[in-house]
């Protein structure tokens, strides 16, 4: 069994960094465009600063739209996008396309209900200061809800490892794709089982330093 | 200093509710002024039109000549850069140290870091916290976070100050000390301060003014000491026996044996003397059962209960003497009638 696991090794490492490629962009584009987006839902909401129905309505509509969509018929749906963008649907980089589209608008929604527990009071004082809303966003609603939206990017990681499995099945690579290639296709149950530890040993790395930066950073 | 016009505030469109009923309000310069009612008076919603957090739905908002309603945003946010304002629940940013907390109000205002260092430092001694400044606000007591709320409040020398029940969190020697330190800001830095509270004991503490507030109106305002002193309203007569009223015990009533009276001394305390000078020319014993002297804005303001007993005629001279000689007469209890049933 060892040997199979050793002669398994070459392949199992660029799985390995096929998924870490395909979960970092799409953690990447969470962060530079869910973030924002979960801002803007959060200030534009009722009796905040930059109140505005609409703003909050089209950008909470076209969310929960992607949202509604599973991961693996958005993964088939998006297929044009990709080859118009990247001119292939192989490899991680095209699954990491779909898998930004799905994180984006979990990670805002996360962003969002992380920014509500800001002590409103917090957020009056600042404008009572005088203080412009970029101020706001920059110096009051991020840093105090840093602790919330770092243990959000941990559940938007881990969710996104499970979705990278599925990206895998449609060319995408990775662990994931590994796993049901030699797993489900060839009936290896040693793969099968490396695949799912190694998975289990990346879910468990992640979420323990997740909470380890969001609990240092809380100054609760 | 303030002025605020016949404003009124209705929230809701079908089934109106009206916060603030046709308020006017005027703060003249350097002044104290405390704006007492229940919860849901409308009080701190009326605090909130000073710095426009709250738009009314009629009325105008005045500070320092400037129409608050009619500025623009930006405008609106270098005026707010002059009114301070403090908070019961203090609103510090948990993430940032007491020094953060205060810079951010300068940083806010567009100073440059050199000069955010100074202020800061200056501001720290200011509410005597300098030694405090690394510190985080969880690890502060609610008085510190109180004092550091102050010097953010302060940063950008503003004119006025607003309080938003800034001592009903604090225990009674916090208050103390937090309030002392608003009367020091207002004295040293000419700032006018505006108070809303429920505790009628702030108000006498500092309060140059005051208004007291009920379902949305104004009932009753005057200087602290009138308010004090000859209470209209019913609600302003119940806030005031929070701090100047006093119960004899039923038992002590049941032995009296002449007139029980209470006397009011305003201003002066020739207290001795009228009473001696009444003991001298009746022949009536007197037995002072109760008294307290309070201090509103420095100004003695006494109260004493007091059993006169005697001849039911001598008695009642003697009150009458009494009701030349002081500001105010009331007899609570005429234990001269119960004697008589007896």
């Amino acid at each position: 069994m060892m040997e199979h696991i050793i002669k398994l090794l070459p392949e199992l490492n660029v799985a390995f960094f096929e998924t870490l490629i395909m979960v970092g962009i799409a953690l990447l584009f969470a962060v530079i465009i869910g973030l924002p987006l979960g801002v803007i839902l959060f200030i534009t909401d009722r009796g905040l600063f930059l109140e505005n129905k609409w703003v909050k309505q089209v950008v909470g509509i076209i969310i929960n739209l992607i949202r509604s969509v599973p991961f693996i018929i958005l993964l088939v749906f998006l297929l044009p996008v990709t080859s118009l963008l990247l001119g292939t649907t192989i490899g991680p980089m095209a699954a990491s396309v779909s898998l930004s589209v799905a994180a984006i608008p979990f990670y805002a929604r996360i962003v969002e209900s992380a920014a509500r527990e800001i002590d409103k009071g917090v957020i009056e004082a600042a404008v009572a200061a005088g203080a412009s809303p970029w101020m706001i966003i920059r110096h009051i609603v991020l840093p105090e809800a840093k602790p919330g939206l770092i243990t959000g990017l941990t559940i938007t990681a881990i969710s996104l490892i499970g979705y990278s499995a599925m990206a895998g099945t449609i060319g995408g690579g990775g662990i994931g794709d590994l796993a049901i290639r030699y797993g489900y296709y060839r009936y290896d149950d040693t793969v099968m089982f490396t695949t799912v530890i190694l998975l289990i040993v990346i879910v468990q790395l992640v979420q323990y330093m997740g909470d380890f930066i969001a609990k240092t950073v809380d100054k609760k | 200093m303030i002025e605020l016009r016949e404003i009124t505030k209705e929230y809701g469109k079908k089934d109106k509710i009206v916060a603030v009923d046709n308020v006017s309000l005027r703060v003249e310069k350097g002044e104290i002024y405390g704006i007492v009612g229940y919860s849901g008076a409308g009080k701190s919603t009326l605090l909130r039109f000073i710095n426009a957090l709250e738009r009314p739905t009629k009325g105008s908002v005045h500070v320092d000549g400037i129409d608050l309603l009619s500025l623009s945003n930006k405008a609106l946010r270098k005026a707010r850069q002059s009114i301070g304002m403090i908070f019961q629940g203090f609103y510090l940013v948990a993430s940032k140290t007491v020094y953060d907390n205060v810079a951010f109000a300068l940083l806010a205002a567009g100073v440059s870091k050199k000069h955010i260092e100074e202020k800061v430092d200056h501001l720290l001694n200011v509410v005597d916290l300098a030694d405090q400044k690394r510190k985080y606000p969880s690890q502060l007591s609610g008085g510190q976070k109180q004092r550091v709320s102050i010097a953010r409040a302060l940063a950008n020398d503003p004119k006025v100050l607003l309080c938003d029940e800034a001592t009903s969190a604090l225990d009674p020697n916090t208050t103390k000390s937090i309030l002392s330190l608003l009367r020091n800001i207002n004295k040293k830095l000419g700032i006018t301060i505006v108070i809303i509270t429920h505790e009628m004991e702030v108000v006498k503490e500092i309060c140059h003014r005051c208004a007291v507030m009920r379902e949305g109106r104004v009932v009753e305002s005057g200087t602290t000491f009138d308010i004090f002193s000859n209470p209209k309203d019913e609600l302003t007569k119940t806030f005031i026996q929070n701090v100047l009223e006093f119960h004899l015990p039923d038992s002590l009533i049941d032995q009296v044996q002449g007139k029980l009276v209470k006397l009011m001394f305003l201003r002066d305390l020739a207290t001795d003397s009228v009473v001696s000078d009444m003991l001298q020319r009746f022949k009536v014993k007197g037995n002072i059962l109760h008294g307290k002297v309070e201090y509103i804005q420095e100004t003695p303001l006494g109260v004493f209960i007091m059993d006169v007993s005697g001849e039911e005629a001598e008695v009642n001279q003697a009150i009458s003497y009494l009701e030349k000689r002081v500001n105010s007469v009331e007899v609570i209890n005429d234990g001269t009638h119960y004697q008589a049933l007896a």
